[in-house]
């Protein structure tokens, strides 16, 4: 079973992050650049699919000339082949407009899943795996704590508020997954010195047959009127604990009228 | 005055808080217009307009539960191709960000997420990278997609026609591709929801184990507060991944965040910053989490919190 994953480069989730003052974009030059945390899970259920069904997987990454290195840190994991889309016209794109290059990337690749981490931790939209089975037409199977494949059955546990939901589907599907669902390997050196001669093809919008009007800052269907750093939070009472440290809280809580 | 479309978040006609909220927030924009589907959405109706809503369209189809987003995403367009509404609402959930998604692509709009508040010009308000920086921004091309998160705006009655509009949609063969074929409970409790809820007691590292979770969860049941948990927790097993606030979890913001336990990474602040008041419980002095507190106690959390649990009882009681 021939498998893509959607993989994002995004600032280390654990620094903090910034908008530029010029365009409202996210400032990537602020924190070190990483492979967006989620898709490392989606990456590792793909290799595991294919370990146990044969087939190849291959990553499919939109972003600027750094985010070769991304495509690199999945290829020593253990992917196959990456295809990196890469033009400046994509600077700025927002939501709407990415799914619809990346679908123009993906839909050619013919895959049976396509699986993607449920959000990126920049943007933490949520919404591209929707927007890419509503473009792909393919059945969402979205959320996953578990994929399980059966032939051409597709069957996850889509995480809910109180337990899951089965849900299945025939493939091709495409398949959203939550850190739940597995471990993500480190890279081996040896898989790291694959990775070097692992093939990736790098498109131009042209070659993807995207219109550059539809995407980047110009072909975004939502802006950024204004933003503003928040003030930090004013420090507040810190006290040490003298055996009575519950009471003095349970004193503030019923104090501020909050319990 | 153009509608305001909300879709409806219900269990089988019991209508959750956070619409109540979007149908609050709606009438401020234009003309609340409910969308509700599933199984029991007739039974919604009258909440529904209790809360605002001039007209409610009504698709009771069980294929709206069997398969996830795609057939609300159709039913949405069905209705905005009727209506011509001015936005559409939905709550910044896993499934009302989904259908909007797919509703946005569907109808060749824009969409923001995670807004908490709009303004009449449908000016949205973000709150992003974990609070620390505040966004506005607006949809420009077609008819507003917006994803709210829940407790943004308080919930206030006003009572409108609630007009039933019955839709039937010929649902596609795609939007029926993915089947729902069992449902599973594991937990059922009287807590409130994470992210509904007004209190949010979590417990992390500092817990040292599984079982005294049972510790967090009395307070919270103290309090009629949900019980969250920092990643440490959940990536140890110790409490389900569901609860999970932070970066890669849930988002919150209660009127109050009790924090037990938790030093305060960046990766759980992203998730619990904007909460009104935070308070916390953790032996380091040095956490990052009082930083953040309106007050915290510096102290040993198995003497502190079942000491504040039985004040708080004997308060309530």
């Amino acid at each position: 079973m021939n498998i893509v994953v959607c993989i994002k480069q995004v600032p280390d989730s654990w620094a903090e992050k910034k908008l530029r003052a010029g365009d409202s974009t996210l400032d990537r030059d602020s924190a070190d650049a990483v492979l967006n945390e989620l898709d490392e899970y989606a990456i590792e259920e793909a290799l595991q699919l294919t370990e146990a069904h044969g087939g190849e997987v291959t990553v499919v990454c939109m972003g600027p000339e750094k985010a070769a290195e991304t495509v690199r840190k999945a290829l020593s994991m253990g992917a196959h082949k990456g295809v990196h889309l890469s033009d400046p016209a994509l600077h700025g794109s927002d939501a709407v407009a990415t799914s619809e290059a990346l679908a123009a990337v993906i839909a050619p690749l013919g895959a049976d899943l396509v699986i993607l981490g449920s959000e990126s931790t920049d943007a933490r939209m949520a919404v591209l795996p929707s927007m890419l089975a509503e473009r792909l037409g393919l059945p969402q199977l979205t959320f996953a704590g578990k994929v399980v494949v059966e032939g051409t059955t597709v069957r996850i546990q889509r995480l809910t508020e109180d337990g899951y939901h089965v849900v299945e589907a025939s493939t091709p599907a495409l398949v959203s997954v939550v850190e739940k669902i597995n471990e993500p390997r480190y890279p081996s050196f040896k898989g790291i010195m694959a990775a070097k001669k692992k093939p990736v093809s790098t498109l131009t919008l042209a070659q993807a047959g995207v219109p550059a009007g539809q995407v980047g800052l110009p072909g975004a269907w939502s802006e950024v009127v204004d933003f503003a750093v928040r003030p930090p939070r004013q420090a507040g009472t810190v006290i040490t604990d003298d055996g009575d440290g519950g009471t003095k809280l349970a004193e503030f809580l019923v104090g501020q009228k909050l319990v | 005055m153009a509608e305001i479309l909300v879709l409806v978040d219900h269990v089988e006609g019991t209508v959750k808080k956070v619409t109540l909220e979007l149908l609050t927030l709606a009438r401020s924009l234009g003309e609340p217009a409910a969308v509700v589907a599933g199984r029991g959405a007739a039974t919604a109706a009258p909440t529904l307009a209790e809360y605002g809503a001039t007209t409610v369209y009504l698709a009771d189809d069980p294929a709206y539960d069997d398969h996830p987003a795609a057939p609300k995403a159709e039913l949405l367009a069905a209705v905005v191709a009727r209506s011509a509404p001015a936005a559409v609402l939905v709550a910044a959930g896993v499934e009302g960000k989904e259908v909007g998604a797919r509703l946005a692509v569907k109808i060749g709009s824009g969409i923001i997420t995670d807004a908490i508040d709009v303004s009449p010009e449908l000016v949205a308000t973000q709150s992003v990278f974990g609070g620390s920086t505040v966004v506005h921004s607006r949809v420009s091309r077609g008819v507003p997609v917006i994803a709210v998160r829940p407790n943004s705006t308080a919930p206030v009655a006003a009572p409108a026609a609630g007009t039933i509009v019955e839709v039937a949609v010929e649902l596609s063969a795609a939007a029926r591709a993915a089947r729902v074929v069992e449902r599973v409970v594991q937990e059922k409790g009287a807590r409130p929801e994470l992210t509904e809820a007004a209190i949010v007691v979590s417990g992390g590292r500092g817990l040292g184990g599984p079982e005294n979770f049972a510790l967090i969860e009395r307070l919270a049941d103290t309090i009629g507060a949900a019980v969250g948990a920092s990643r440490a927790a959940t990536d140890a097993g110790w409490y389900p991944h569901q609860h999970q606030v932070g970066q890669t979890g849930k988002t919150v913001s209660p009127q109050l965040y009790v924090a037990t336990g938790i030093s305060g990474a960046i990766q759980h602040r992203a998730g619990m910053q904007t909460s009104k008041t935070i308070v916390a419980i953790n032996k380091d002095p040095e956490a990052p989490i009082f930083e953040l507190v309106d007050f915290g106690v510096v102290g040993d959390l198995f003497q502190v919190v079942p000491q504040l649990t039985e004040k708080l009882a004997k308060h309530r009681s």
